[in-house]
This record gives C-alpha cells, structure tokens and sequence, in this order.
C-alpha cells in the first residue's frame, strides 16, 4: 500500500476537446518519441516488424460510432486516453513497492522505475486502462505529463508544456492548473462544460474532457426558405430579374 | 516513503538541426535533435510557416521512417528473374556506368525509348529539366494518377487549384464545406484550420460518403453517393441562381460571365468567346453600350446585353448559364436520390450557404486599385469558403465536378475575398500563362520544351498526323486532350502493349508501381515479367531509385538507393510545389542532418552525375565537364532564367530576395532561418490577387511574373469547346470517330454532370473506396515500427444495410467482385458510412518479402489492396480499342468508379490474391525496438 498525499500544491492535468480531436494520432507519436528517449525505460516495441507488434504507448486514440437516440446519421468519436492523474489514485494505493506515487508539488501520478517489479496491480487498479507494462522492460509505463518538459530550463519557455499538447494540429489539447479557477483550463471547463471520465468510480480524475457539440442539426428549410425565395421559375424571367437588378444598381 | 528526487530539467539534446519535414507532401518544418551524433527526437518548428510547430503522427513518428531495417544499403543489380528479389549489391561506379551505358544509345538515336516518370517526390522542376535535357518526351511525375483534375479544373476555370495552391481563409470564413478529402496534402494546415474554425464556432459541413477524421468532427455530415457530387453541387447552383443569390458585381467585374460567347449553332465558331483582333474576349461597356475589351481602362462589364456581330447573335455567359442551370435538371428534387441526398436537406444547405455569403459579408477597410484602373474603398468578402481533393476528382467526371464547385465559388463571390477562399504564390496563375506542352524528340538533343502544360485548343495536341499519340501514356492526346499532369497509370500498360509504340528502358523514382501506386496490380506485376517470344523482356531495361524495399525495387534491373529525407539535400521551390501561404511567398529546403550510414546518394544527386556521364545540356559544361556536383550545387547555382534559381531567397549576395544573382552562401543562410524563406505579400495585395495591381506587382518583384498578369475567371472553358467543335469537323483535324460522342457529352465548356463511366454495369452496384489515413498518408509509412501498430490493419468497412443483408459477422471475410476481377478480404461494419458504400484504408495491404515485414505480418496476411480490382483500362467493348479508365479530359485516374458487388464466403488462409514472397533485398529486421540515444 502506498499513500496518497493529503494535498497538492497544483492540480497539473489536461483538457482535451473532443469536439475538435480528429483522431490524428499526433498525439500518439509525439509522445512515444519524446518519452521513449526521456524519462525512464525507452518504451518498447517487440515483435515491432512482425504479426504481432506490441509497443508501450502512453497515449492512445480510440474510436468509437454512436447511432444517436434521436435518430440522423451515425457519428463517430476520436477519444485520446492517457492518465488522468487521479485526485483519489487507485494506482497508487494498490502498489505494494511505493513505486507509483502522486507527487506533492503538482499532483502528477508517476511511476519510479527503480522501484517498479512490474506486478501489474496498479494496471489492473486504473479503471481508465492508462497503463501499460512495458513489454521489454517489463516496467509499469504511464503518462508523466511529461514532467521532464514542463519545467525544463533547458527548453524554451513556450515549449514547457506536454510533447502531446505542443504538438496537437487541431489544437484539441491543453494543459494547465485545474486547481486555479483562473487558469485557461479551467475557464475553458468552465465554459465548455468540461466533465470527468466515468465520476462514478470515484477516483477524482483530474483531466477533463470536452463534450462534442451537437451534431447533424441543418436548421430547418422552412426558417431558411426566405433565402431561397425564387426571383424566376424559368431562364427567361431570370434574365428579366437581371436586367431590372443591373438596372437599380446601375 | 519520501517522493523520489527527480530531475526536471534534463538536458534534451547536445544540438537542434533544423530542416522540412518529408513524411508526405504537407512540408512542415521540423527540429531535429541530436544527441552524440544521432537522431534523438523530431518535433514541429515553431517558426515555421507551414505548421507553427504543430506535427502530425507521421512526422513525431519520422524516427522510425529514419531508422528503418527496410532502407536500402547500396547500388544492386537483378541477379534473378524480375520479381524476383534476387539482386547482387553493387559499387556506385558500376551502377553509374550500366545506367550510362544503357542511356546513352538511346538518348543518341531515339529519345522516345526512354519513359522516365517519378511519384510522390517534390523535385519536378527538376527532374523535368533533366528529362528535358535527355530528350525524351515520355516525362512526369504521378499527377495524373493523383488529382490532375483537381489541379486542371481549378488552373483552367480560376486560375490556381484548392490541393496545396490555396487554401480557405481560416481565420475569417463563417461556413466551410469540405469536399471528399479523408486527408490532405495540406494535413497539418487543415488542422489547425479546422480548430480555429471550431474556436470561433464558424459552421463545417463535411461531404463525404465516409464519416471519418475532418467528416466526423463537422457540425454536419452529408453522406453523398460516390460520382455525385457534381450534380448535387449545380443543384445548389441551381438553387442559388434562381433565387437571385449570386455576386452580380463580383461576376460583372472579375469573372468572364459578361463576355460574349456566339450563340448561333449555323456559325462555325458556335460556342467561342468573341474576341477583338488582339485575341482579348470582348464584353459590353454599360458606359457606352458597345463592345470592349474586358480589360479597358473603366470599362463596366454588362451582364445581360447581347451583340449581333457578322449575322450571330452573341450572348453572355451568364444567359447561358440561366439556360443550362435553371431547368428542372437540377432542382434538388430531381437529383435527391440519385446523390443520396434529401431534396430538404439541399435546399437548406443551399440557403444557409446563402446566408452566410450575403447577410453576414465582411468588410475589409483596405484600398486596392483593380486591373481596370479602377479603386475600390474597402475589400468585400463573402464568408463561405471550400476545400475539395481527390475524392471528387478521382472520378471519369471530376474535371467538370471540380469545376462545378469552382463555378458554384465564384457566383458567390467567395474566390480570394475576405472569408473566402485564397491563392497561395505562385498562384493565381492562369492557364494561358501556363507553358504548353511538348513532346517533339530528336536523337541527341533536347526536347523543343517543357514536357508538361496546358493546351487550349486541338492545335496544341501532342499527336502525330495519323493521330497516334506522342507521348507513351498518350496525354495531350484526343483521348485524353488536357491531360496536363501526364498518365503515369499508363505507361506501363502501353509499354507492355506496344502502343503507341515500344520503349527500351522505364526509369522511375519514388514509384511504386508494382503495388498500391498501380491499378490492376497483379495484371502490372506481370507486365513487368512478361518476355517475348524471343525470351527477352517486353519491357528491356527498368532502372529504379527508391530508399526503400519496396515492392517495385524487386522488379528493377538496377536499383538506385535514394536517401532518408533527414540525410539529403532538397528544394521545395517557387519553381515547383513550395511552401507558400495566402499571405506570403515561401520556399524551404531539405538538408543532411545526418549523414547516410550505408552507400547510398539522393537521386538528385545521381542525376546529376549521369546528366554529366550523358552530356546533357544544363548539365555539361562548355568543356564537357559535370556541371553540378551534386543536388545541393544545382539548388545554389542553377538559374532557370538569368536571377531566377530554385531558391529564392538570400540571392545575390545574400540581400537580395526573388530575383538575384546565385549566392554560394544561400543554403547555409537557409540552414541560419531553420530552412525556410518567407516574404509576406503587402496588406493591400493580401486579395482580389488575380485582379489587384498591387499584388501584381509585387508578384513581378518577387521573381513570379515576369510582367502583370491580371486576368478574369472563365466559367466557359473555351478549349473544351474547341474540342467540341473539332468533333464537330469544323476544325483543320478531327477526332477518331469513336470518341465524337463522348466529345459532346463530355466536353461541354460550361460544367456539367454525367454519370461516373463505371456505373453503366448495373451487375455491380456497390460503390468501393480508399481514404489515406492521416497517420500513415502515403505507403511509405508501412514499415515504420509505430505507425504500423496504429494502422496495421485495413479491414473493408460495410454499412450496415449491406452487413445486414449479407448476414456478416465480425471476424467474416467478403469476396469483392468488380468487372475486372476478385478480391477476398476481412469485413468489420461501420454505420457512419453511405449506405451503398464500402471502403478501406489505402496502401496498407503488402506484399510478401517487402519493407523488411515479417511474412506473417499482418499488412500481408490480412492486409489488402483495392488496387486488384481496379483496371486501367474500362471492360472492352468489342471494339478493338483500349479504353482508359480514366477522365476523358484530363486523365486521371477513376479510382473512384470502382463498382463491386460483395459476398461472405468462408475465411481463407489469408487475403486474396495471395503472391507468393519476394526476396528481401534487406537484412531482416530487428524482433525489439528499443528506441533511445542518450541514457
């Protein structure tokens, strides 16, 4: 059992749009080449040209097809999933090393690796499927908020932020302290009506998700009719409309 | 337990080398990272112009495209049969010399026996400038097997095309509609388009018959049938016309709608646009009520008047226009089913487009002075912009599709305006300032010019007096006259056949051609093993330069091995496809982060060794000498007119920018600006581009024109005309008779709707599609070690109304049959979908023995490509001829007509056609990546 800690400093985390996620997978890639070569373990890929590939990933894209209740057209979903950085981290308590953690100073959930024997139980803990044991090192891997980035004095300031949300074209991701009511992230939760990832289990997550905006809603022809109003039925009275029209603006 | 100390601010790299991003055509710029030498990391450039430091899947993942066990090692020559696989590696000076020894003949008796054609590179200018120098007419690039339509239609009605020429005005248009496009050249700019678009909570309308990526996030999705989309964009046309919601001004002043176009069927010229004795169309001054050129000096274009000349009457555009759009043909009502769509739902698109363009136009506060001389007080925009590719133009009537969409633009005035859509430099261009093609050879000289253009008329034909075709892939012929890109889908078909003649050698690079670059693979496969009766190969010699294992190498005599984008040198230039944006011109170059750790040189580079060995013009000195060291000496020293290079930037002696002198210094000035130039287009030149002076001049200034080059849009496409009335036999040469009716159904001068060629089997009446995935957009992505565990699959996605009726399961297998043959391949069913639609993902499907994959490796045994049921000719008929499966006008490729009909049957052993293994060139790849430099 390891503790969790009775408070943080800042709650550091993601919002992430799903109205704006187009399912490019930039994500998905920036964060394996940056977090292969950085933090910890690089992240594995065994059988990497074969039938069978299985690499570690931090972050990953599902898909999924909604046929609305409503009725219209089926709609399909791009979910980005890493970590949530759980306020209440069922991955932390259940480790029985202390190798995963929460830290203090801004609530990211890490893992030491040193620490790590690869027991599986904080993975099969994490109700979201956030982590990954990778399959070379056999060492837990799991979204690190890039800790190595977002307060890299090496780096410029502007690219403090995660590989994920530096990188994301669509700009569907962001990054921020969702403790303080004042930071972007939490305006734009605010605003958007930001939720939380399955709040029934209890684990306080700390991301937030972005809810589609309402799709497949053409108004209705009849309010739009005035536009359409015909000036002519026939070619003939659509020059005669012409020549009246060039007429007045003459 | 104390939290463990952790560092947080590791070192990240001992470097950052700056370059362009080569993962496919979108050209971000890209930091590189190095530690101890190596390549440690790749994340977007946040200067650049292209991307703003954003990067794509393809781009993060360009480590493992850098690192692959599928990269080529050295030169190698076909020890076994073609196809084979079986090559012996050989040394640079052997390969050099066999493939001097086999050109130089040709080049000195007969050019012609050279087809030299590239894919997917970015080096046209020059590629196109050696093949010019060579001789041979028998050159271009994959164009015509991409989105010549797109590009044709576009540079013919307007003057510049959406692909990578143009693109919306993101930051102002309140609708946009996106046309068939799963992913694009453009794929990061897209993006970050679609989120500001999305930010400001603008209106995305998505077109598509598949709801995936840029489709499934749109506020709407229009499921269209494939092949319909012209006749659902001229309904809207129809709707918006008749409803008087079109820009008259915009029309009066900037487009071709007041010219006067002869509208008696007893003239000879029936259908042309009349002109003065300078060859300027002529239009009606309101001021006078008399003809003028439409270009004078305060000349107010009418509309609506006609003009009685040499006992015809003449008529604007714009009346025939009302004639051919107002009638029931294309009300909605009698389009709905046939495009899928509800006859409601297009009219409520119709007005919301509407709208938009009228009730909520902007206005710029900004002066320009037109072309006429005229000033104009503020820039008017109307707020609907369109984004369109390859899947309305990869259809045998996507040249007048793309133009319908052009024509629905331009009546709302939406074309480079505040919120509409914008040019990028070099564009606006128009067709007449396009070069025309050639294609006359003559051993041991050059061609009479450049091999690629736009024709205006049946007198700019490449054809010989018997009508037989110049070119091997017959473009600019009267089969498919504006076939301004080439049809490299032909080549190798006619070359196998014979017609319109033999050829000795094929080089190509970057092709792929033995796989998913092809249509009808497994018939091109063989093509390229077939012998005659003497034994010898139909097609003598094929010489291919790729970095790759791919499936194409194994059927090459003489493997080249091209480079890793991060090891080269290369040029994104104004001459070619650059990097500019709406507001800016720009160029970019590529150069060696790193050097190559196997014996392998940019083709670039090579030809410019064999351009020497053959004493091409351009190539040689005056001593006979090499002229150009290699690609990197070419890019700083070449000048396509005296100040004109492939760079523009830092010429002279380094100040000076679009027009200079050759600057040794210029690629490390580059390499100083993380390997871009930019230079923004003034504000007051920012739109209206074709018609404001200012831009025109600045144009000239930067090395673009060589004077002002205003021009009207032409929504009546006179060359096609001319064609008609060559069909017609009032012109000195006519058609073969066989192709006078598809002349008149087809080429009609303002756009039109006709059914795809493929629909008239009524047997096979599934609908059948590709979409590129936006992490893997071209096949080089295969074998890449991350990206292939997020598209390593590529089931056939089923609606659900044919999964229903077809009693699928998941984990059930399909046979697909087209009129030309079978494939057998895994279903998984998405409701997203037109209901009559199937697809899959493109060119993940591989061969056995290819890009360093394991035999077993999913992309082979479950992976497939549609590409096998696909001709490149159309089903005979009966008549003797071969027909292209292609559009009659442009060319290109009908990938997208593929009909099918689909059925379960039991699950084989793996997809089918299954071709057995070809030898890997390669090692075999390593079991575990571990990718890490540092520690």
């Amino acid at each position: 059992m390891t503790l969790l800690p009775t408070h943080t400093e800042k709650t550091l985390g993601l919002v992430i749009d799903l109205d704006t996620c187009v399912g490019c997978h930039a994500c998905v890639t920036a964060c394996k080449g940056w977090n292969t070569e950085n933090y910890g373990a690089p992240l594995a890929d065994v059988d990497a040209y074969g039938a069978e590939p299985v690499g570690s990933f931090l972050n990953r894209i599902h898909s999924y097809e909604v046929q609305p209740e409503t009725g219209g057209p089926a709609q399909l979903f791009h979910f980005p999933k890493s970590c949530l950085h759980c306020a209440d981290a069922p991955c932390v308590t259940v480790c029985p090393t202390g190798a995963s953690y929460k830290r203090v100073e801004d609530g990211i959930v890490l893992v030491n690796e040193s620490d790590c024997i690869g027991c599986g139980l904080c993975a099969w803990a994490c109700p979201y499927g956030a982590r990954e044991l990778d399959p070379s090192e056999k060492v837990m891997k799991k979204c690190t908020l890039c800790v190595d980035r977002i307060y890299n004095e090496n780096l410029p300031e502007e690219d403090r932020q995660p590989a994920c949300v530096r990188t994301c074209p669509a700009g569907a991701r962001h990054f921020g302290d969702l403790s303080d009511p004042e930071s972007d992230v939490s305006k734009l939760v605010a605003e958007r009506g930001g939720f939380d990832l399955m709040p029934e289990q209890g684990t306080a997550p700390v991301n937030k998700y972005l809810p589609p905006r309402p799709k497949d809603e053409v108004p209705e022809f009849d309010i739009l009719a005035p536009y359409l109003e015909p000036v002519a039925e026939e070619p003939q009275g659509f020059l005669g409309w012409l020549d009246k029209t060039l007429e007045r603006i003459g | 337990m104390p939290q463990p100390k952790l560092d947080t601010s590791p070192k990240v790299s001992d470097e950052i080398r700056k370059t362009t991003c080569y993962m496919c055509a979108c050209r971000c710029g890209i930091n590189v990272h190095l530690k101890e030498g190596k390549v440690a990391y790749i994340e977007g450039n946040k200067d650049h112009p292209v991307n703003r430091g954003v990067l794509c899947a393809k781009g993060s993942a360009g480590i493992m495209q850098h690192l692959s066990p599928a990269r080529l090692r050295a030169p190698m020559k076909r020890v076994g049969p073609r196809g084979s696989g079986e090559f012996e590696e050989i040394s640079w000076e052997e390969a050099l010399e066999t493939a001097a020894s086999i050109l130089k003949p040709i080049r000195d008796t007969d050019p012609t026996k050279l087809a030299f054609f590239t894919g997917r590179d970015q080096s046209q200018s020059f590629t196109s400038f050696w093949a010019q120098g060579f001789g041979t007419p028998n050159y271009a690039a994959h164009g015509g097997f991409c989105s010549v339509n797109m590009a044709a239609a576009g540079i013919y009605t307007m003057g510049g095309a959406f692909w990578e020429f143009g693109q919306p005005d993101w930051d102002r248009t309140k609708l946009f509609m996106l046309f068939g496009v799963a992913e694009d050249h453009d794929s990061n700019p897209i993006k970050m388009g679609l989120g500001k678009l999305k930010k400001r909570g603008a209106r995305v309308i998505g077109v598509n018959p598949i709801r995936t990526g840029y489709n499934a996030v749109a506020d709407d999705w229009v499921g269209i049938t494939p092949g319909t989309d012209g006749l659902f964009i001229l309904s809207l046309v129809h709707c918006l016309m008749k409803a008087g919601k079109i820009d008259l001004d915009y029309l009066a002043r900037l487009t071709d709608a007041p010219c006067l176009v002869n509208a008696d069927e007893a003239s000879d010229e029936f259908g042309l646009i009349l002109r003065n004795e300078a060859g300027k169309a002529l239009v009606i001054d309101r001021r006078t009520g008399k003809p003028a050129a439409f270009d004078g000096a305060g000349v107010e274009p009418d509309l609506s008047a006609s003009w009685r000349h040499a006992g015809f009457t003449h008529r604007p555009v714009l009346h025939h226009m009302a004639e051919r759009y107002l009638t029931a043909e294309y009300a909605p009502e009698t389009v709905a089913e046939r495009v899928g769509i509800d006859a409601k739902r297009i009219r409520a698109i119709a007005a919301d487009i509407a709208r938009v363009a009228f009730d909520e136009a902007i206005e710029l506060d900004r002066e320009w002075t037109d072309f006429r001389g005229v000033t104009h007080k503020k820039m008017v925009g109307r707020p609907v912009a369109f984004h369109a590719m390859r899947g309305i133009s990869a259809h045998s009537n996507g040249f007048q599709t793309c133009r319908a969409l052009h024509l629905l633009q331009i009546i709302l005035g939406s074309v480079e305006v505040p919120g509409g859509f914008r040019f990028k430099p070099p564009y606006p261009k128009p067709a007449t300032a396009h070069p025309k093609p050639h294609g006359n050879a003559q051993p041991g000289k050059p061609l009479d010019g450049p091999h690629l253009g736009f024709v205006h008329g049946p007198d700019d034909l490449l054809i010989n007096e018997d009508n037989t075709a110049k070119r091997i892939d017959k473009a600019f012929s009267w089969d498919n006259p504006m076939s301004a890109h080439g049809m490299m889908h032909m080549v190798i078909s006619n070359a196998h056949a014979g017609d319109p003649y033999k050829i000795d050698t094929l080089m190509m690079y970057m092709a792929n051609m033995a796989w998913n670059s092809s249509m009808n693979t497994s018939g091109v496969m063989q093509m390229l093993t077939d012998t005659d009766e003497n034994g010898d190969y139909v097609i003598p010699n094929i010489i291919y330069s790729d970095a790759y294992s791919s499936e194409m190498v194994a059927f090459a005599d003489l493997i080249l091995p091209d480079t890793t984008y991060l090891e080269r040198h290369d040029c994104i230039s104004l001459l070619d496809r650059p990097i500019c944006e709406a507001e800016a011109a720009a160029d970019a170059i590529r150069w060696p982060v790193v050097e190559p750790d196997r014996d392998v040189r940019g083709f670039q580079s090579v030809l410019c060794e064999l351009g020497g060995m053959l004493g091409l013009p351009g190539f040689t000195n005056e001593d006979g000498s090499q002229k150009y060291a290699d690609y990197a000496d070419y890019i700083q020293n070449h000048e396509r007119k005296p100040g004109i290079g492939p760079l523009a930037g830092w010429r002279g002696e380094g100040d000076e920018h679009g027009r200079g002198a050759p600057n040794p210094n210029q690629i490390e000035k580059y390499k100083e600006n993380g390997s871009f130039w930019i230079s923004h287009i003034p504000e007051d030149a920012e739109f209206y581009k074709p018609w404001n002076m200012a831009y025109q001049d600045w144009a000239v200034k930067t090395g673009i024109f060589d004077a002002p080059t205003p021009y009207i849009f032409t929504l009546w496409c006179e060359p096609l005309r001319k064609f008609q009335l060559a069909a017609e036999g009032k012109h000195r040469r006519s058609p073969p008779e066989h192709l006078k009716k598809r002349y008149a159904e087809t080429m009609e001068p303002l756009p039109v709707w006709y059914p795809p060629f493929s629909d008239a089997d009524e047997r096979f009446n599934v609908h059948a599609l590709t979409q590129r995935p936006m992490a893997m957009y071209h096949s080089w992505g295969s074998q890449n070690a991350w990206l292939r565990q997020i598209h390593g699959r590529n089931p056939l996605y089923v609606p659900t109304k044919l999964w229903d009726a077809n009693g699928f399961a998941e984990g059930d297998w399909a046979r697909v049959t087209s009129p030309h043959g079978e494939i057998t391949v895994p279903v998984m069913h998405m409701a997203a979908l037109n209901e009559n639609t199937i697809w899959t993902w493109n060119a993940i499907g591989k061969r056995k023995g290819a890009w360093a994959l394991d035999e077993d490796s999913p992309e082979v045994t479950k992976g497939f490509l549609l590409n096998h049921i696909i001709h490149e000719l159309l089903p005979s008929k009966g008549d003797g001829l071969r027909w292209s499966n292609s559009d009659p006008i442009t060319g290109q490729a009908a990938w997208f007509d593929l009909r099918v009909k689909i059925e379960k049957v039991a699950a084989p052993k793996e997809s089918m056609p299954s071709h057995p293994a070809q030898k890997s060139p390669v090692p075999k790849a390593p079991e575990t990546v571990k990718q890490k430099v540092g520690s």
